[in-house]
């Protein structure tokens, strides 16, 4: 077993250099969560990309200390910043979806409601959008034109504008046609505080609707998987639902995306940076049929299929029922449910009561979820 | 859907409970063969509910724990070959070899590509035609008849650059060796519903009559576990040990001819290591004498392979339902799903992943802790 990524037994593949041949830093996992088997893993595997614990302890291990900063250290969907005495959101997110186009949207309406939102999770409504185009040569014209129309219409509907953009191209084969990052910056209205360690014992957990779709939408493309009736994408931007919520407390405790990780990810994420334990009742959890079918067939948990437009909220119990009516008279809040809350027992865990009165840990997902064998 | 939400009723869970609970006298040890059923118990907390006399002991019926680690090495060496394309299910992909899993060969250049079906992997042998293709066949009776179908069509289609690592194993000769073992406290089984609906129920009366054991057709929704339960313990308090269909909605006697003909004509019967048990007499199938330029430990000659099993994973005396999950000294500390010592902490089907996974004992809270707020 080696401690270090470099050098390690099969570390260098076709006798190429190694990192620290090239002047890389030599990277000590002795202190990671894990001794075991990607305890000599000097690579990088999809599962670091999934939103999961990997993708957690790559940041935690080696983009935060790389950048040091207190405000990255805050690990937010969107970072609060102070400019010139004006309280700003300011965030960032790379799209790398396939296919590029999938029912109920593509990747350029995806790159936009994807900031769009992690901006309105901290109670800003996104103003100005960058947008960096990453091409793969030799993909067809019109899909860059289709791309670039849907952003333009989604920035349209959510009310900001793309100022600054970026194009680069790679050769064929080093990518998938268009990749996309699109960064954002809004205002943070006076008064508001979103974050996770806000959250106390008794606050109301809301979800904005029905979970799962995005995430079965585009496996059901991708994969060429039928499950008898098409399920499309709920990508949408939040910063409208956000303002009717925020209209009736200005003092919600923390919202999040459950994008990647779905739910579960982010429940667990809140829970850990909170430092308060969360009960939910897995029977009002809503999951439309189709998606729940779905995830049968592949052996699935919907909590952990990622969502694209729908948020979950923490909210003073005290607010809670005009919140849940604010939510349900907004169009993307139509199906908004109270799902559980916070607890002052097993601070840091996630508990789901079972419909048949037995509980559950819900964990943080270690990478992709994996469709099982049979 | 609202077929499957009948299978999860909680009034008439309540109900079933009811009877077993006014039906048992003394105590019972049932195990229950499938891994999908051993997750259904944990995640919907059925053990937590039932009546102190009942214990579930968790049977082997996890088709990737199972797997051989020398098949599991024999697979990444082929999978690390520049010339192949390595498709698999899911859930094989995070299964540790002795030094690495598929993850990671992927990560160092490995085409390994997850499958949804056997004939997928068998489409992408057509499209590239200049590329061995190889599909991982392991599993219960429940994967066998898809994976003998395409080899036949592979055969009939003659593509030449398709070929199987197989691994079946086989539930019948594994009860017999449960039942054999000197330590064994299992007293009744629940059978997996989903080989039962291939292979039919006609192995079954000559295991229940020899071992004097009730075995009781069982399928995988809470309502079916609870049923199976429920007729196992009458059958137990009475002194009956005969076998019964608790799943006839998907289980005919006769079991599907159809299928059961398909791998007569594919495979032949073999001893088969099973992992952290051992060597089962006529317990697996392999590919057929006539199938065999089919057979990729044929075409790749990957014999001579040295396994490292590592010394601290108990996973054997799990599989076998000597002690539960929790009791082995690893579980939670070395052994964590990203730190997995044993399949049985990485398969989506494992009995200790599932522990894990909802079931963290000394933390979970009871259902009376985590009581109902919506």
């Amino acid at each position: 077993m080696s401690d270090t990524i470099h050098p390690t037994p099969g570390g260098s593949t076709h006798g190429a250099p190694t990192p620290a041949d090239r002047g890389l830093p030599t990277v000590d996992i002795s202190g990671w969560t894990c001794p075991a088997p990607l305890r000599d893993q000097p690579r990088v595997v999809m599962g670091h990309g999934g939103g999961g614990a990997l993708s957690a302890e790559l940041v935690q291990q080696i983009f935060a200390p790389a950048f040091g900063g207190e405000i990255l250290a805050q690990l937010g969907d969107s970072a609060a910043v102070s400019l010139g005495g004006v309280r700003l959101a300011f965030s960032t997110d790379s799209y790398v979806v396939r296919p590029l186009f999938f029912p109920g949207g593509c990747i350029g309406d995806l790159a936009v409601n994807g900031t769009v939102n992690d901006l309105a999770m901290s109670g800003a409504r996104a103003a100005y959008l960058s947008c960096g185009f990453i091409l793969e040569e030799g993909v067809e014209m019109p899909v860059v034109a289709g791309v670039a129309d849907a952003m333009g219409a989604a920035a349209r509907a959510a009310g900001v504008e793309v100022a600054t953009g970026d194009t680069k191209v790679v050769e064929a084969g080093h990518g998938d046609g268009v990749y996309l990052n699109t960064a954002g910056i809004g205002l943070i209205p006076a008064g508001v505080d979103l974050r996770p360690q806000r959250v106390v014992p008794g606050d109301v957990v809301i979800v904005s609707g029905d979970i799962g779709l995005h995430g079965v939408a585009i496996m059901s493309v991708r994969e060429g998987l039928e499950f008898g009736v098409e399920i499309e994408s709920d990508c949408a931007a939040l910063g409208g639902l956000v303002d009717a919520m925020l209209a009736v407390s200005p003092d919600l405790h923390v919202l999040r995306d459950p994008t990647r990780g779905g739910l579960a990810a982010a429940l667990c994420e809140i829970a850990t940076a909170s430092c308060t334990g969360i009960v939910i009742q897995e029977r009002a959890i809503p999951v439309p049929p189709a998606v729940a079918n779905a995830c049968a067939i592949l052996g699935l948990d919907p909590m952990y299929v990622a969502n694209e437009g729908k948020l979950v909220a923490f909210v003073p119990r005290e607010h809670a029922d005009a919140v849940l009516d604010a939510m349900r008279a907004h169009p993307l809040g139509a199906g908004a449910a109270i799902i559980g809350e916070a607890v002052a027992t097993h601070p840091g865990m996630v508990v789901a009561a079972t419909p048949l009165g037995g509980t559950r840990v819900v964990d943080l997902p270690l990478g992709e979820q994996l469709p099982r064998i049979c | 859907m609202k077929y499957l939400d009948e299978f999860q009723n909680p009034e008439l869970a309540g109900r079933l409970l009811d009877e077993i609970r006014s039906t048992v006298t003394r105590p019972w040890a049932l195990m229950e063969v499938c891994g999908g059923q051993t997750h259904t118990i944990i995640r919907h907390g059925i053990d937590q509910l039932l009546p102190d006399e009942v214990e579930l002991i968790h049977g082997p019926g996890c088709p990737v724990c199972v797997t051989p680690l020398e098949v599991i090495d024999k697979a990444l060496e082929i999978a690390a070959r520049p010339d192949v394309i390595f498709c698999s299910f899911g859930d094989m992909l995070r299964v540790p070899g002795s030094d690495r899993d598929l993850f990671q060969v992927r990560s160092r250049g490995g085409d390994v590509r997850v499958v949804y079906s056997p004939l997928d992997a068998l489409k992408i042998a057509q499209q590239n035609p200049h590329r061995e293709v190889v599909f991982f066949g392991i599993g219960f009776e429940t994967t066998a008849p898809p994976n003998a179908m395409t080899v036949h069509q592979a055969r009939k289609l003659g593509i030449p650059n398709f070929s199987m690592l197989v691994s079946h194993v086989r539930v019948p000769p594994a009860i017999e060796a449960i039942m054999t073992a000197p330590d064994c406290r299992v007293q009744a089984f629940l059978a997996a519903g989903h080989v039962c609906s291939v292979m039919g129920m006609g192995e079954y009366p000559e295991l229940a009559d020899r071992f004097r054991v009730p075995i009781v057709v069982t399928g995988f929704e809470p309502l079916d576990i609870l049923e199976g339960i429920r007729r196992t313990v009458r059958q137990l308090e009475r002194g009956e040990h005969t076998v019964d269909n608790a799943y006839p909605r998907a289980v005919r006697s006769e079991g599907n001819p159809a299928a059961q003909a398909m791998l007569a004509d594919v495979f032949e019967v073999t001893d088969r290591a099973w992992r952290g048990i051992g060597t089962i007499p006529a317990s697996g199938w392999r590919l057929s004498e006539r199938y065999r330029e089919l057979d990729a430990e044929y075409r790749f000659s990957v014999d001579g392979i040295t396994t490292k099993e590592p010394a601290a994973c108990r996973s054997g005396e799990v599989l076998q339902g000597f002690i539960k999950p929790h009791e082995c000294e690893a579980f939670g500390t070395l052994c964590t799903p990203r730190t997995p010592l044993g399949a049985t902490m990485v398969s989506s089907e494992g009995a200790c992943a599932a522990y894990y996974l909802y079931r963290r004992l000394g933390t979970t809270p009871t259902p009376q802790e985590a009581s109902p707020v919506v």
